[in-house]
């Protein structure tokens, strides 16, 4: 198997690729360890034919498009929490069990709020994906060790707030389903923001908001994540004219695009 | 008022109006269809042409507008309250606290200082606020209030999002509403650890709360001495 070929692949679907790795090298070395299931999958066409199922133009009109694609977000969260609440990886006995549950509870019912409004506008939600939250094995610790789950944690939920402020527009030409998706979308933030504190009560260096585009120390595997969330200027208002430049860039949180999500969950499907 | 309602033609009339084959049924439903599209053009122009606010009010204006300066006066009010309370801090806060609010305070007088340059000529002005209700030296009566300001915020720029028209500014908005729901987490937990989406503001299905203006803005009466009219900001 050529991996270099695979390499070149999966770039074409997401050309941040290497900006997740240290390095070139260090990116060889990741992607010779997945081998076996690259080769096996073709995953990067399998993911690409996945998400434009999810949010392309084929699946009918773009509010559908915009539900499906928020649907697989929400069931790789509602998994991700599921799988990491019956694991035993949260302490037992601390508020953090509560706190993950109520999280695990939200994700689920926003997994069922948007199958039953898919269906009720007469669309086919999207199929549930499989997921590795592993990430092929760069996170090969998720369900034992609590600050690796709480460190992707994070980021699923710093992720999700700017996936929905990415798609919001397209929804305003019906209302209900903008409503609600502004709905889901400060819940995520309102995760976020105790994940953070969550990580902070165990020593990392972190706000309940997002600080340029610092990852809280993950690091440069969750780098594309908060890449964007710098900006201190908003249409055309200069806000260092009136705060801090930390202060700037925390007090607006940045959208994502299809594309740069696709390319932040991609190593998380298999 | 005479033009609301079309003039029924004598028997027999060829009026353009009313072609000879209409049928009754078709004649009543013109009737009713041009009855509801006089009402609406009624309605139409009174929103065209300003509800009068009532004398020494603050007028938050028509379309996008008005939403922003719906926005405007509630990080106002919100910058207004964290100042105070970074300026004079409650009995007993940790250091971590003050950080906490001093950041939220910049973040609020961001938003306040962004809107405000955004509306140009078009913003209200600055409003005078109303704290006598708030014991500033209380933590509880600080965060209580703080908690209440964070939901209304959210909530407000939950159910707004929908009156805007303009997919920039509704992206400015999910911009900024991103941030109160991470404050309004924050101190949800300052008051009790794992409250900070509690069932008092997440439905069960997962769903945040959304408000009307005129819900947001009666709650936020009593902290505003200045009288905001709101009868020209779009309801749909």
């Amino acid at each position: 198997m050529n991996i270099q070929n695979i390499i070149s692949e999966i770039e074409r679907f997401d050309p941040e690729v290497y900006d997740r790795f240290d390095s070139r090298r260090a990116a060889m070395r990741q992607f010779t360890r997945w081998g076996g299931r690259l080769a096996l999958a073709a995953v990067p066409f399998a993911l690409g034919s996945m998400f434009n199922k999810a949010y392309g133009q084929s699946s009918g009109s773009g509010i559908t498009a915009v539900l499906n694609y928020a649907l697989t977000l929400e069931y790789l969260e509602a998994e991700f929490y599921t799988k990491g609440a019956a694991s035993g990886v949260v302490p037992a006995g601390t508020p953090a069990v509560g706190a993950i549950n109520t999280i695990r509870d939200h994700e689920n019912a926003h997994v069922v709020f948007l199958k039953n409004t898919l269906t009720a506008m007469g669309a086919t939600p999207v199929s549930k994906p499989v997921f590795d939250f592993t990430a092929g094995g760069a996170f090969a610790n998720i369900f034992t060790n609590y600050d690796t789950f709480l460190a992707v944690a994070q980021t699923f939920e710093d992720t999700g707030v700017r996936a929905y402020k990415g798609r919001a527009a397209e929804l305003i030409s019906n209302n209900a389903v903008l409503t609600a998706a502004l709905q889901i979308h400060s819940v995520e933030a309102r995760h976020a923001s105790h994940i953070r504190q969550m990580r902070k009560a165990r020593g990392a260096n972190l706000k309940p908001w997002i600080t340029g585009k610092d990852t809280g120390g993950i690091g440069a595997a969750v780098q594309a994540s908060y890449n964007g969330e710098e900006l201190t200027d908003q249409a055309g208002v200069d806000i260092t004219k009136f705060v801090s430049a930390n202060a700037a860039s925390e007090s607006f949180d940045e959208p994502l695009t299809a594309a740069q999500v696709l390319a932040i969950v991609k190593p998380f499907i298999v | 008022m005479e033009n609301l309602h079309p003039v029924l033609p004598p028997e027999g009339n060829n009026d353009r109006l009313l072609p000879d084959k209409l049928g009754r049924r078709k004649f009543l439903a013109y009737v009713g269809l041009a009855a509801s599209a006089a009402t609406l053009a009624a309605c139409k122009k009174d929103k065209d042409e300003n509800n009068m606010p009532p004398a020494g009010s603050i007028d938050l204006g028509t379309g996008d507008v008005g939403i922003l300066n719906y926005a405007f006066a509630l990080e106002q009010l919100e910058a207004a309250f964290y100042t105070q309370v970074v300026a004079s801090p409650y009995s007993g806060i940790t250091a971590g606290e003050l950080a906490l609010l001093t950041d939220i305070r910049d973040h609020e007088v961001a938003h306040r200082e962004f809107f405000k340059a955004a509306l140009g000529a078009k913003a209200i002005v600055s409003l005078e606020v109303n704290f006598s209700t708030v014991n500033f030296g209380s933590r509880d009566s600080v965060l209580g209030t703080a908690k209440a300001f964070e939901d209304l915020g959210v909530s407000a720029y939950n159910g707004a999002g929908q009156l805007i028209t303009d997919p920039a500014y509704l992206l400015l908005a999910g911009k900024i509403v991103s941030v109160e729901a991470r404050h309004a987490a924050l101190i949800r937990d300052l008051i009790s650890n794992g409250s900070f989406a509690d069932s008092t503001v997440v439905n069960a299905s997962g769903l945040d709360l959304a408000s009307k203006p005129a819900e947001v803005l009666m709650a936020a009466k009593p902290f505003l001495k200045s009288v905001l009219y709101a009868g020209n900001l779009p309801t749909v």
